[in-house]
């Protein structure tokens, strides 16, 4: 059973949260210039590294609120929680974002980032 | 419905002195079994072959069998980084059967039953194959509709299949429980009555044996950890054992399949996860079916040992560690107490986990890559048993051929370019 930091409720069993599978997949918005085939990474390819994965959670029984995690798939060592939205801040975790296919892949390089202004 | 291809091929066993028989049996007892043979050779890998099979569970074993008897092609090598069977082929709870809904789903799987009712004379290995039905059972008046409906579709398939009331399922299994204020109640089932189990291990050894008898050298203890390649065509792989050349190279890992076509930078749409099963200690014989329920990810069967059998539903979170959470099994047991309360009293034996290659549409992948000679079969997820030997017998043709015959072409990694899904989820729910 792991046991789970929820960033807004603390230490949790497991069974309080639910897994959303890779983190920082980004939606290609210029989805209409790419092909078919790009666009099934985004939708249908997965990374599943044995090691560290970056990946989503929910805290679905609990705030219901999402987070994201750097976790070791063979020891399920968690070796960080860090908010949506955010890049890992370990070096192992800034590893496995950085080495990750994604990164270069037709359908995440046409996804313009969303500027964010603030209020 | 794909046509089927029932190519049984030569088989192996080729020589009369060699063959298991009930002479060699008593032979062998008057000299007190000391004096059987090899049942393969350790094989040492050659520098070079015509095709390597990476992979020793029962998909890759089928594939180098029907790769040597049925296409001749002998010169080949399969190569497992740990021993024969030892991955989901030895951890599975071995439900046989073939009522999927979807054409292409009955297509393969009928294949496989078909072949599997034949497999122990084709290997002269007994893997047990006993046809003792499988009975799913249903909780639900959705289920019930949705049972109908699936029941219609596989018949129209040529797939037997048969809806049973609650009465008829306690006449079948005296000792469930049919009570309707149970938090599962039993409103209906359907049971394919060709289906069943068999041996897990001796499927494994029984192909080794029989392709071992065609001359593949099998490997074991030796780990591919490079897939080498010049251009667009694969020329070798790096193992512990060293470099092999080859110009065909079949990738059937199951769970590590994502780490392989790592190596050759391909990418893959799957979820390595682990599935449970568990054991009890034996017991006289009480259960002659199999009983699943996807509603409540429990299923059950009895082994020849007389241990009860009980598998669950897939954990929640990507894993390579062959354990898996512990909420998962209690979560299973809970509901075949209910179901079956006589479990209750029951020692735990063993407990086990297998990593399983999820697909995102329940179905697996049989497919060329863009990489000249290089195949994947993969993504059996839960429900990769029940396949081996159709599996290995639409690889190796694949393989030899360097085309997919119908059974396997709508298998391709293709259909995830295209949106041609194969959704056996909404079908089959637990897809074991
Ligand atoms: C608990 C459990 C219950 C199940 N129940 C059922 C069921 O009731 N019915 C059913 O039909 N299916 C069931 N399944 C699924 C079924 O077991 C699998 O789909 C099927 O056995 C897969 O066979 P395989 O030969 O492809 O894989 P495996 O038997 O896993 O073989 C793959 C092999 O590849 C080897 N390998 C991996 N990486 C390398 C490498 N780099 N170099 C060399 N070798 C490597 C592994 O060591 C392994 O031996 C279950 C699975 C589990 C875990
Ligand atoms: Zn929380």
């Amino acid at each position: 059973m792991l046991k789970i930091e929820c960033p807004f409720c603390g230490n949790r069993n497991e069974t309080e949260f639910s897994c959303g599978g890779e983190a920082h997949i980004a939606r290609p918005l210029a989805e209409n210039k790419i092909t078919d085939l790009a666009f099934s990474e985004y939708l249908f390819m997965r990374d599943n590294p044995k090691g560290v994965f970056l990946e989503r959670w929910c805290h679905t029984s609990g705030c219901r609120r999402w987070f994201n995690m750097a976790r070791d798939t063979v020891s399920h060592e968690i070796i960080e929680i860090y908010a949506m939205g955010q890049k890992p801040k370990t070096a192992i975790g800034k590893k496995a974002f950085l080495s990750n296919w994604r990164r270069k892949s037709k359908a995440e390089t046409a996804s313009t980032p969303i500027k964010r202004t603030a209020k | 419905m794909a046509k089927t291809h029932l190519d049984r091929g030569t088989g192996g066993l080729t020589q009369k002195s060699k063959r298991y028989s009930i002479f060699s049996l008593a032979r062998n007892a008057a000299s007190y079994h000391q004096n059987w043979q090899q049942a393969w050779r350790h094989a040492e890998p050659k520098p070079a072959y015509d095709a390597v099979i990476i992979g020793g569970g029962g998909h890759g074993l089928a594939t180098a069998y029907y790769l040597a008897s049925v296409h001749g092609i002998t010169n080949i090598a399969l190569i497992e980084k740990g021993w024969l069977g030892g991955g989901n082929t030895g951890r599975n709870t071995t439900i046989i059967r073939s009522n999927y809904m979807w054409d292409e789903s009955a297509g393969i799987y009928e294949h496989a039953l078909k072949l599997w009712e034949g497999l122990s004379q084709d290997l002269n290995f007994n893997v047990m194959f006993s046809q003792r039905g499988v009975l799913t059972i249903i909780h639900s008046e959705h289920e019930l509709k949705e049972m109908s409906r699936r029941v219609h579709a596989i018949r129209l398939n040529g797939i037997d299949s048969e809806i049973l009331s609650p009465t008829e399922i306690k006449k079948m299994v005296p000792t469930i429980n049919i009570d309707p204020n149970i938090r599962y109640p039993v409103m209906g089932g359907f049971i394919q009555k060709r289906g069943g189990t068999a041996r897990h291990d001796a499927v494994a050894w029984g192909y080794a044996r029989a392709a071992d008898d065609l001359g593949v050298d099998i490997i074991q203890n030796c780990e591919v950890t490079g897939l080498r390649r010049t251009g667009k065509q694969i020329t070798g792989i790096e193992t512990t054992k060293g470099f092999i050349k080859t110009q065909k190279v079949g990738c059937v890992v199951a769970g590590h399949s994502s780490v392989l076509a790592d190596m050759a930078n391909i990418r893959l749409p799957i979820a390595s996860r682990p599935l449970q099963a568990l054991v009890s200690e034996p017991i006289k014989p009480i259960l002659d079916t199999v009983i699943m329920s996807n509603a409540v990810h429990m299923y059950l069967s009895q082994s020849d040992k007389g241990e009860m059998v009980l598998g669950a539903g897939v954990d929640k979170y990507n894993s390579y560690a062959q354990s898996g959470s512990w909420p998962i099994p209690e979560h299973m047991i809970a509901a075949a107490v209910e179901l079956f309360p006589f479990l209750s009293r029951l020692r735990m034996l063993r407990h086990w986990g297998g990593i399983v290659d999820t697909c995102p549409d329940a179905s697996p992948i049989i497919s060329k890559t863009d990489i000249n000679g290089l195949y994947f079969n993969c993504g059996w997820g839960t429900g990769g048993f029940k396949s081996t030997p159709g599996s290995g017998h639409v690889f190796a043709d694949l393989i030899a051929n360097d085309r997919p015959n119908s059974i396997a072409l709508p298998y391709s990694l293709k259909r995830f370019e295209t949106g041609y899904l194969i959704d056996e989820h909404g079908a089959a729910g637990v897809a074991h």
